[in-house]
This record gives C-alpha cells, sequence and structure tokens, in this order.
C-alpha cells in the first residue's frame, strides 16, 4: 500500500512541474537566474546521491582498494568522462565492482 | 491539417527519437531488476514506470525506499529532481499555445529530458506545422520503449534470484556516474560536482535527507557562481 502512495505522490509532483507552462502557463517567463539554477539540478543531485555511497558505503569513508563501490564507480567516470561513452562505462564497472566483491 | 501529413508527423517523430530510445533501453532494466531486488513487485515496478515515467527520479526514490526514508522525504526530493521539466514546459509553451487542452495536457504528461531534446530541436527549425503529432510520435516511441525495457528487468530480476545479495545497490551508482562524468569537462558543472558530493559526505545521515537537500543546493550555487564568474562582463 505505502509503495503505491509512493507512486501516487510522485505522479502528482512530477506532472506539476510537466503541466506547469503547458496546462497552466501563461505570461509567466523565468526569471535569468533560476533558469540557470535550473540546469545545475541534475549534477547537484547525483553527484550528492554517489559520492556518499562510493566513498563511505558502509557509513565510515573508506579510501582503499577494498572498497568495490569506490573502485567501480572510479571505473565508470575514466570511462564514461573522456568522449561520453555511458553504456561501456556501465558495463564495466558493473563488472570490476563484481570482481571485487567477488575477491574480497 | 490532412492525415497523411498528422501521420507522417507521427512516425517522423518517433524515428528521430530512435537513438534516445536505445540509450534508455539499458537505463529500464537495469531500473526493473533494480526494483525488484530492492521487493518491489512487479505490479509496482511496472505501475511506477508507467505513471511517473521519469528515470532518474524512480532509480532514486527505491533507493531512498531502500534506506527507510518517509514518503514526504520521496516526493520532495523527486519534486527537485524532476523541476527541470517545468523549464522543458516552459520552453516549449509558445509552440503549442494554440493547441487544445487535450493535446497540451497529454503532450506535458509524457514530457522527457529525450523528447524535450528532440522536439524542442524540430519545433526551433521546422516550426510548429503538425508539431503536435511529431511530439506525440516522439512521446508514445520514448514511453512504450522504456514500458518495454522496464518489463525485461522485471523479468530478468525475477529469473535470477537473490539479486539483491549481490550488492545491487550499485547498479545507482555506476549508472549515475557515467551519467553525470561526461558533463564534468565543463568547469561549472565541475564546481556543482565537487561542492554538493562533499556538503553529502560531510553530512551524511542527517535525518529526512537534509544532507540530499544540502547538497543539491549547494551543489546548484557552486555551479552559478562559477557561470558567472566564467562569463564576460
Amino acid at each position: 500500500m505505502t509503495n503505491w502512495w509512493m507512486i501516487l505522490g510522485m505522479l502528482l509532483v512530477t506532472q506539476a512541474a510537466r503541466t506547469s507552462f503547458l496546462v497552466f502557463g501563461g505570461k509567466v517567463t523565468f526569471p535569468d537566474w533560476l533558469n540557470r539554477g535550473l540546469h545545475f539540478v541534475p549534477v547537484a543531485v547525483l553527484t550528492a546521491l554517489i559520492v556518499p555511497m562510493a566513498l563511505a558505503p558502509q557509513g565510515r569513508i573508506d579510501v582503499s582498494p577494498h572498497n568495490a563501490y569506490l573502485l567501480g564507480t572510479l571505473v565508470s567516470i575514466a570511462i564514461a568522462l573522456p568522449r561520453g561513452k555511458i553504456l561501456p562505462a556501465i558495463m564495466l564497472s558493473f563488472c570490476v565492482y563484481g570482481l571485487v566483491r567477488w575477491l574480497i | 491539417m490532412n492525415s497523411l501529413s498528422a501521420r507522417s508527423a507521427l512516425m517522423q517523430g518517433a524515428r528521430d527519437t530512435l537513438p534516445m530510445m536505445i540509450g534508455a533501453a539499458p537505463f529500464g532494466t537495469i531500473f526493473g531488476t533494480f526494483a525488484i531486488a530492492m521487493g518491489l513487485s512487479p505490479t509496482v515496478t511496472l505501475a511506477m514506470s508507467a505513471l511517473v515515467f521519469a528515470g532518474s527520479s524512480q532509480f532514486i526514490a527505491i533507493s531512498l525506499l531502500g534506506t527507510g526514508a518517509a514518503l514526504p522525504v520521496i516526493w520532495f526530493t523527486t519534486l527537485v529532481v524532476n523541476l527541470r521539466h517545468m523549464l522543458y514546459s516552459a520552453t516549449l509553451l509558445p509552440y503549442a499555445r494554440h493547441w487544445s487542452l487535450a493535446w497540451r495536457g497529454s503532450l506535458a504528461f509524457w514530457l522527457t529530458d529525450e523528447t524535450f531534446a528532440v522536439v524542442e530541436h524540430r519545433l526551433r527549425t521546422h516550426g510548429a506545422q503538425a508539431g503536435q503529432w511529431y511530439w506525440l510520435g516522439s512521446s508514445l516511441a520514448m514511453y512504450f520503449n522504456w514500458l518495454i525495457w522496464t518489463l525485461a528487468g522485471v523479468l530478468l530480476g525475477r529469473a535470477v534470484p537473490n539479486l539483491a545479495h549481490w550488492g545491487l545497490d550499485f547498479a545507482m551508482v555506476g549508472t549515475f556516474s557515467a551519467i553525470v562524468a561526461p558533463q564534468l569537462k565543463r568547469f561549472p558543472y565541475l564546481m556543482a560536482a565537487i561542492a554538493a558530493g562533499s556538503v553529502a559526505l560531510l553530512a551524511r545521515g542527517l535525518p529526512y535527507k537534509l544532507d540530499l537537500m544540502l547538497a543539491a543546493a549547494a551543489g546548484i550555487a557552486a555551479g552559478m557562481l562559477s557561470q558567472a564568474k566564467e562569463m564576460p562582463r
């Protein structure tokens, strides 16, 4: 039941954003600062989710070769960064993560 | 407008969205598998893809659910993550202004990053002529693509029991870091990531996922400040 409430709430807030201007929109224009700020939301939120899980998967900061999360993340970034090869980056990061978990 | 040009615009919209569909396929599959591994039922998982239809927020919601976050926290995080759709909605309104409410409502329901990118380009270069059919073609293509790959993920998750023990929580970290990495080549985005990451690490474990909100705010502020610095006066 909780899961259905979760979906309902997510549906409402997502649709509020999507329908805002297209359905209810009128003459409102975005102030420039808001316009620029919104572009940084995905990078900021995604990084905020990744970093604690990669550097402190058990709650304590763990920068060591035993940290499979960190190694997997580094591999993912190293492959995706130069030329935007996202899919190979994901695949290889999963492999490295799995391998480290299996070895330790 | 005759039905032939409507139909060809619809098909064109779907065709132009094909590269985006290929890109979304692995995310849909990973999402479906991840959701099953985190204990969601196949029905709930598919309903989420069908009703919310916003990839990254679906991932985030499930991982928040896994950490025991309360519903208002999940809803608020979803709102923040999907706030950018407001920007898309505003950008496309000038082309859609004269279309019926039914058209604008339906097209808004399916508005994603991918469809926005494809449709905005088309409307800017070709004008609004048959634009609603083109937009619908792109929307339906993305929508059914997302549902099919979610289903594939659900089936995979069901076929491989105990997937949760394989540490599927890494799925989100590995996927998101690959999405973020290419953007870090631009200085303001790099600064946004550094600020958000540092605050998230230092503030981790605050109640109500306040750490996530603080980190997001810090990242946005850092990005805007470094962009202002970069711009010529």
